[in-house]
């Protein structure tokens, strides 16, 4: 008796996760096992693949060392520069904020959402460009000056694009926040400042990793922002990976990028998260 | 410098309102340097409000708090010289049981060292008997431990004045009776005033000095616990200190005689009494006892027993009293033999004193 009820439970568990197991594997797993073949061939001439084992496309990881060197640098610091952005946002939005307006302000930051990310893109490309704000500067008297295709554009863009998802997290996890603690703080003893330090940021730090990691996440793979902001003087491992894919068809070397990303990102997220669970002590785990 | 001063705490006619709802009008109290004053009240009575405008989370919206002497209006929660308990604690829950106890000494200027600090926090824990404990997490703790954990973390600072809001309230009975034994001595110990709300009656008796009972967001009643229970100045105190019953009377002859409903009549009590007119009295459950019918006596009222609630060191009887409806009684079960025990059916007189008598205008 209690094998079959085993056996059902067994089965109702089967039919929960088969779906998603199988859409990974179909979507996400076959296909990282055909870049990884795919990244120790080579290109045949009329482009694609063709069977061979060797570690060329490897060997010519470094011409492509700009792209990864953008990305590497630009998704983390566009990610901070998110943060700092979010941060007073979130407190704002989860603290200060009347009750009353708080929903309609948190839609205000989901509205956005709500458009395409390549119009908006598309709209920062004329503010940025020679007739939105550098036109106006000229009127007073700065001429020359260059916004667009630039890092700073770039930058301008990630921040833009990705603020919501996170004042999101950030918000979820001020806003749960036990206004109790921030009395007992100041109870204790604590100016507002260390009562920010002593406490809401630290129990805030789940909501500010979350976010941190999502868009980083998120920005490694980015293609658009850097395509249209940075026209193709600031361009991301999306922008090799898109060229050697869709232009030149030489997908062994876009799979050798591509693999090499993946890993590269594996190591840096593990450091990463080996470093704020030790800043944030192990206990923080539970308040997840 | 500041006017000497023997009250530790005291309320000038503070008035706290949130937008049109007044919750609290016109409170004037004092507690005396090193007393442990409890106010005790429904939920919704203001008592709270109170606390919180002591630990400055709120300001009042008229009249002035004063702490040592000092008048509080617009000083910040962390200036204040008083700390606080808690309900459900408010432990930080990224900080370990030491880190929650020295947060308070870690914010003091100057700042003290930190082989001092940890000394200081191992006393506090000490002294609530949480010695070992410093490195647990806060999540690895009972309820029990918890509440001991802000204890001592509320105390670590030296406050002039220990606030506890419903600190008890989450404990089981037992727990609690051994809590309320423990927060009376550490009260001796350190020396400093305690202000505890409390919903709790028994609570509020036990451990205080003085009782400050309170409804609908004013001050009924100000006194040692002894006070508030024997001599209850009005029929919401009797109702909700212990329990009572209440008898619809009226009061004739001039003030010297009250005509129960039923027709009983008995001598006015001789402590004040309102003049002729409608009146409820108010009669201890304790203050009553059952005579067999039959039994010799001059039992002033009869009525049928129609339960038995056995509690273990007393009993307590649902009486319908002929003519007044429902009675309780409780009879100390070492004041009556077994034999004495009556059950639900039988007959009875009741017999009182009617000193115990408390006749409120009605």
């Amino acid at each position: 008796m209690p094998a079959a009820t085993n056996t059902k439970r067994n089965l109702v568990t089967a039919a929960l996760v088969a779906p998603a197991a199988a859409w990974l594997m179909i979507f996400l797993v076959l296909p990282f096992i055909a870049m990884l073949v795919f990244a120790f061939g080579e290109r045949a001439p009329e482009g694609g693949y063709q069977a061979a084992f060797t570690f060329a496309q490897f060997a010519r990881l470094p011409t492509r060392a700009a792209a990864f060197w953008n990305t590497l640098v630009l998704a983390p610091v566009g990610a901070l520069l998110c943060l700092l952005v979010a941060y007073p946002v979130a407190y704002y939005l989860a603290v200060k904020a009347d009750p009353r307006y708080r929903l309609i302000l948190v839609s205000l930051v989901v509205v956005p959402f709500w458009t395409s990310l390549l119009v908006r893109t598309y709209a920062w490309m004329y503010i940025l460009g020679s007739r939105g704000i550098p036109n106006l500067l000229s009127m007073v008297g700065f001429e020359d000056v260059r916004l667009l295709n630039t890092p700073g554009a770039v930058l301008l863009g990630i921040v833009y694009g990705y603020l919501p998802l996170m004042i999101m997290p950030i918000y979820v996890s001020l806003e749960k926040l036990d206004r109790r603690l921030l009395e007992a703080s100041a109870d204790l003893g604590a100016r507002p400042v260390s009562t920010f330090f002593g406490v809401t940021l630290p129990l805030s730090l789940p909501g500010v990793m979350t976010g941190v990691a999502l868009v980083t996440i998120l920005l490694l793979g980015e293609y658009l922002i850097p395509q249209l902001l940075g026209g193709g003087k600031v361009f991301f491992i999306g922008n090799a990976l898109v060229d050697l894919f869709l232009q030149s068809r030489n997908w062994p070397f876009g799979s050798a990028i591509a693999v090499t990303l993946v890993a590269v990102v594996v190591v840096i997220l593990m450091v990463a998260m080996r470093i704020a669970f030790k800043v944030a002590g192990t206990r923080q785990v539970d308040l997840v | 410098m500041t006017s000497a001063s023997t009250n530790d705490i005291e309320f000038r006619s503070v008035v706290k309102r949130y937008g049109s709802v007044t919750a609290v009008s016109d409170i004037n109290f004092a507690v005396p340097r090193g007393a442990f004053m409890a106010l005790l009240g429904p939920s919704g009575c203001g008592k709270t409000t109170c606390l919180r405008m002591i630990g400055g989370f709120e300001q009042p919206s008229e009249g002035t708090v004063y702490i040592n002497g000092e008048a509080m209006n617009g000083v910040a929660a962390y200036r204040r010289p008083v700390n606080m308990v808690f309900q459900h604690y408010a432990l930080f829950p990224h900080l370990d049981v030491e880190q929650n106890v020295s947060y308070g000494l870690r914010q003091m200027l100057p700042r003290i060292a930190s082989p001092e600090i940890s000394r200081r926090a191992q006393e506090a824990l000490e002294m609530v008997r949480l010695g070992g404990f410093g490195k647990r997490g806060i999540h690895e703790m009972s309820g029990g431990q918890q509440q001991r954990v802000a204890l001592a973390r509320a105390i670590v600072n030296k406050p002039k004045v220990l606030l506890l809001d419903e600190p008890l309230a989450a404990l089981d009975k037992k727990l609690r009776t051994a809590m309320q034994i423990e927060l009376q001595t550490l009260q001796r110990e350190l020396g400093i005033t305690f202000v505890l709300v409390t919903h709790d009656q028994e609570e509020a008796l036990s451990m205080s000095d003085f009782v400050c009972v309170m409804n609908a967001g004013r001050i009924v009643q100000v006194g040692p616990p002894q006070e508030i229970y024997d001599r209850p100045a009005s029929l919401f105190v009797a109702d909700f200190v212990g329990k009572t019953n209440r008898i619809t009377a009226t009061v004739d002859t001039g003030g010297a005689s009250i005509l129960f409903a039923n027709g009983a009549r008995f001598a006015a009590p001789a402590a004040t009494t309102p003049s002729t007119g409608a009146a409820m009295v108010a009669l201890r459950p304790e203050a009553i006892s059952l005579k067999r019918n039959g039994a010799a006596g001059t039992a002033a009222l009869s009525g049928t027993v129609t339960h038995r609630i056995f509690l273990g060191s007393s009993v307590e009887y649902s009486v319908d009293v002929d003519g007044l409806g429902d009675f309780l009684v409780t009879a100390d079960r070492r004041a009556l033999g077994d034999s004495d025990l009556v059950e639900p059916g039988d007959k009875v007189g009741l017999a009182f004193d009617p000193n115990a008598l408390h006749v409120f205008p009605a």
